[in-house]
Parts: structure tokens; sequence; C-alpha cells
């Protein structure tokens, strides 16, 4: 089965089944979720995952 | 589960019944209490809710039979109403200072959550809260976290098929996805058993507030009927769009207070969780509801709405009962959002 990714708007990366991440520091993240959220905003406090923190980045004045 | 002792006549009436075998003439008692609806509010809430959970787990006293007997559709059908004509009304007196719905229910929904303001009980837990009163939020919350997710299963059935599809991903990943010991409801129960509270279903609904009741008898009023499943579903969207920064909150204030790691854990796993669970929720459940169904837009909205506000009003009363002035938090919103309310629901 093909993998599926697909990005919110202004939101995370929807990654579906399981998945590992390597980040830059070369630690491997799994997941087991049936969807996993990955950060975009650079941002999240749980990286490489989504925590919601971009909802917090769209509130800043511009 | 044993039934919780009923806080006026009402559910004085209720429970005499309902200990009876179904069928008895005591039935007939119940014809007249329905025209009482509405004198008063904690009884109101109280009975209406133990109506529900005849549908969910009932109780040890209780005979499986009355669950739909017809004795006592009228008083639930009473109530019921009652509590959807309150919170419609509730949502008329709003809609003024609520943004315009664009058309895009997705972006209607994040855009509503965004702009309510309430107090946070989470930034309170996370910074200020004693045990004491963590212990009694948790018991208060324990009235729905013991059946986490359950409310918003009975919608399943009632949808097309791509709402179905995605809801029923977000459900699995709620029951554990096929593991007993992930079920978020089973977590939540672990960590209140080792943090030393009573963790069994429905030991905390005696002491439930008003506010806590309202928010389990709206939820399960929207799952349990079928014209309602917009509602249910906006409900779903809201509770899960204010979940993960909330959790994150309260792990925190967990951790300060030296509860188990078990509890704070619950609470670590909604903010991953439901960062996932509020896309979903919002784009491929509301979304694919709307898409399938556009009439219900706007049905959505009060659905969301109403589970924004419920969480305020409990929010400002939790605040209150502690001694701390639940205006001074309201409007602190700061410049980056980060100070602020961050809305809660879920967590």
């Amino acid at each position: 089965m093909t993998g599926r990714i697909r990005a919110c708007p202004g939101g995370p990366l929807l990654v579906d089944g399981e998945v590992e991440v390597t980040t830059e520091d070369g630690v491997v993240h799994r997941s087991t979720r049936p969807v996993s959220a990955l950060c975009r905003c650079g941002a999240s406090g749980r990286a490489p995952w989504c925590d919601g923190t971009h909802k917090l980045l769209d509130r800043r004045p511009t | 589960m044993r039934l919780p002792e009923a806080r006026g006549p009402l559910g004085e009436r209720l429970h005499e019944v309902l200990v009876s075998r179904p069928g008895d003439p005591t039935d007939r008692e119940l014809a007249g209490a329905v025209h009482t609806v509405g004198e008063d509010a904690d009884d109101d809430a109280l009975t209406l809710w133990t109506l529900q959970e005849l549908g969910y787990r009932g109780f040890d006293e209780v005979d499986e039979g009355w669950e739909h007997h017809p004795a006592l559709a009228p008083l639930t059908y009473a109530l019921e109403q009652d509590l959807e004509a309150r919170l419609r009304s509730r949502y008329d007196d709003a809609r003024a200072d609520l943004p315009s719905a664009t058309g895009d229910v997705a972006e209607d929904l994040f855009a509503l959550a965004e702009a309510h303001d309430g107090p946070s009980i989470a930034r309170h837990v996370e910074r200020r809260a004693t045990r004491e009163e963590v212990e009694e939020l948790l018991r208060q919350r324990s009235v729905y976290h013991l059946k986490e997710a359950d409310p918003t299963s009975w919608v399943v059935p009632r949808l097309d098929a791509a709402p179905k599809a995605a809801l029923v991903q977000v459900q699995y990943d709620e029951y554990g996805t096929g593991r007993v010991d992930a079920v978020h409801h089973v977590l939540f129960e672990r960590g209140m058993d080792e943090a030393g509270l009573d963790a069994t279903y429905g030991a905390h609904v005696g002491e439930a507030w008003l506010e806590t009741l309202e928010q389990n008898t709206a939820m399960s009023l929207f799952g349990r009927h079928r014209r309602l499943r917009a509602a249910a579903l906006g409900h779903f969207g809201a509770f899960e769009t204010t979940s993960s920064l909330p959790s994150r909150r309260l792990a925190k204030g967990l951790r300060r207070l030296g509860f188990p790691e078990s509890l704070a854990a619950y609470y670590d796993e909604h903010v991953e969780a439901d960062a996932v669970h509020e896309q979903l929720a919002v784009r491929e459940v509301c979304g694919a509801l709307v898409a399938a169904e556009p009439d219900q837009a706007d049905e959505v909205l009060f659905g969301a709405w109403t589970c924004l506000d419920l969480e305020t009003r409990n929010a400002q009363a939790t605040l209150a009962r502690w001694g701390h002035a639940p205006a001074a938090d309201a409007g602190d919103t700061g410049d980056t959002g980060d100070t602020g309310d961050d809305g809660e629901a879920a967590a």
C-alpha cells in the first residue's frame, strides 16, 4: 500500500501508519499511531511531532 | 456503579422507579415529574445524567430493562429538550460576537476556537494550583475521562462513508489501537489510581458540579440523537482542537506537584495525540460531513461553540470556587497568546 502524507494548511504534515523519523541529531523517533503529525513550524516542544504550538505563532502580530 | 445520591425531588422519584422492576405500577409516578423540569438545575442535571447513563454502563441496582422503557421516555425527552433549548439560546445570544463563517468549515472551526476567550484552568494548574485543587479537578474530569471518547462513538452509524472513516480512525487511536493498556480511559484510570484517587467508573459523579454534569449531558445529548450528529462532530472538533496546548500545561503542573508519572504521561499522550486528532477531526471529519451535508454547517459550529462555552463556564466556576477571580484571567491573552487563554476542553 502506498504511504500517504498530506499537508494541513498552516499546520503539520499528517503521515499514515507507523513511521520512524531520524532528526538532525541522529535520534530515531518512532510512532505507532494510525496517523502521526509532523511539525512544520519548527516550534514544537515535542519535535519532530506536532504539539499544536503553530497555533500560538499564528497569533503574533505581523 | 451505584446510583448517585439524588439532589432533589426529581432524582428521588426517578430512583424509586429505577430500583423497582420494569413494568411495575410505580412507572406512573414519573408522568407528573415531567412538569417539574426546569425548577432545579442541579436536580435536573444529575437526573438527566442518570437517565443517559442507562445506555452506557448502567447501575448495579437497576434492571437493564429500564434503558428503553417507555415510562422513562417522557422525562428523558423533557430534560434533553430543556438542555438543548438552553444550549441553543446561549449560542444565539453569542452569535453576534463570533467570527463570521467563511463557508470553509475547517477554517471556521479553528477561528472559533482561537477567538474564544476564557479563563484557563490548565494555566492555573501549571503554575499555582495546590495538590488539593488538582485532585478535585481530576475527580471532576473523571466523570468524562473514564468514558473518554464514548459519547462520540454513538455518531458513527449516522454518517456517510467519508466522515465515518475519518471519525473511526480517531476513535481507534482513542481506544488504544487494539491494545487495552493504551485505551485513553484506561491510561487515565491508571494515573488516578496511582495518585491515590478512586478510579472506579462513575466514582465521583455524586460530587460532580452542575457545570461538569452539563458538559457530560450535552455530549451525550449530541451523541444520542441522529438529528444532532453535526453538533456532536462540531463538539468533537472543538474538543480536540483545544486539548494539546492545555494538556502540556497540565502535565507540567502535575509534575510540579509530584503527581505520579503515569498521570502526567496521560496528558503527554494528549499533547501529541490531539495535535493529530484536531487536524483529522476538523478537516476530515467535520469537513467531510459538511461536504456531504452542506446544510449542517451551522450545526457543526453550534456544537463546537457549545463545547468551548461549557468549558469556559466550568473554568469560571472552578476558579471562583477555589477563590481565584476568573475575571482576572479573562482577556489576559498577551501578544503571543502564550501567556493567556489557549482554550481547553479535553485536557
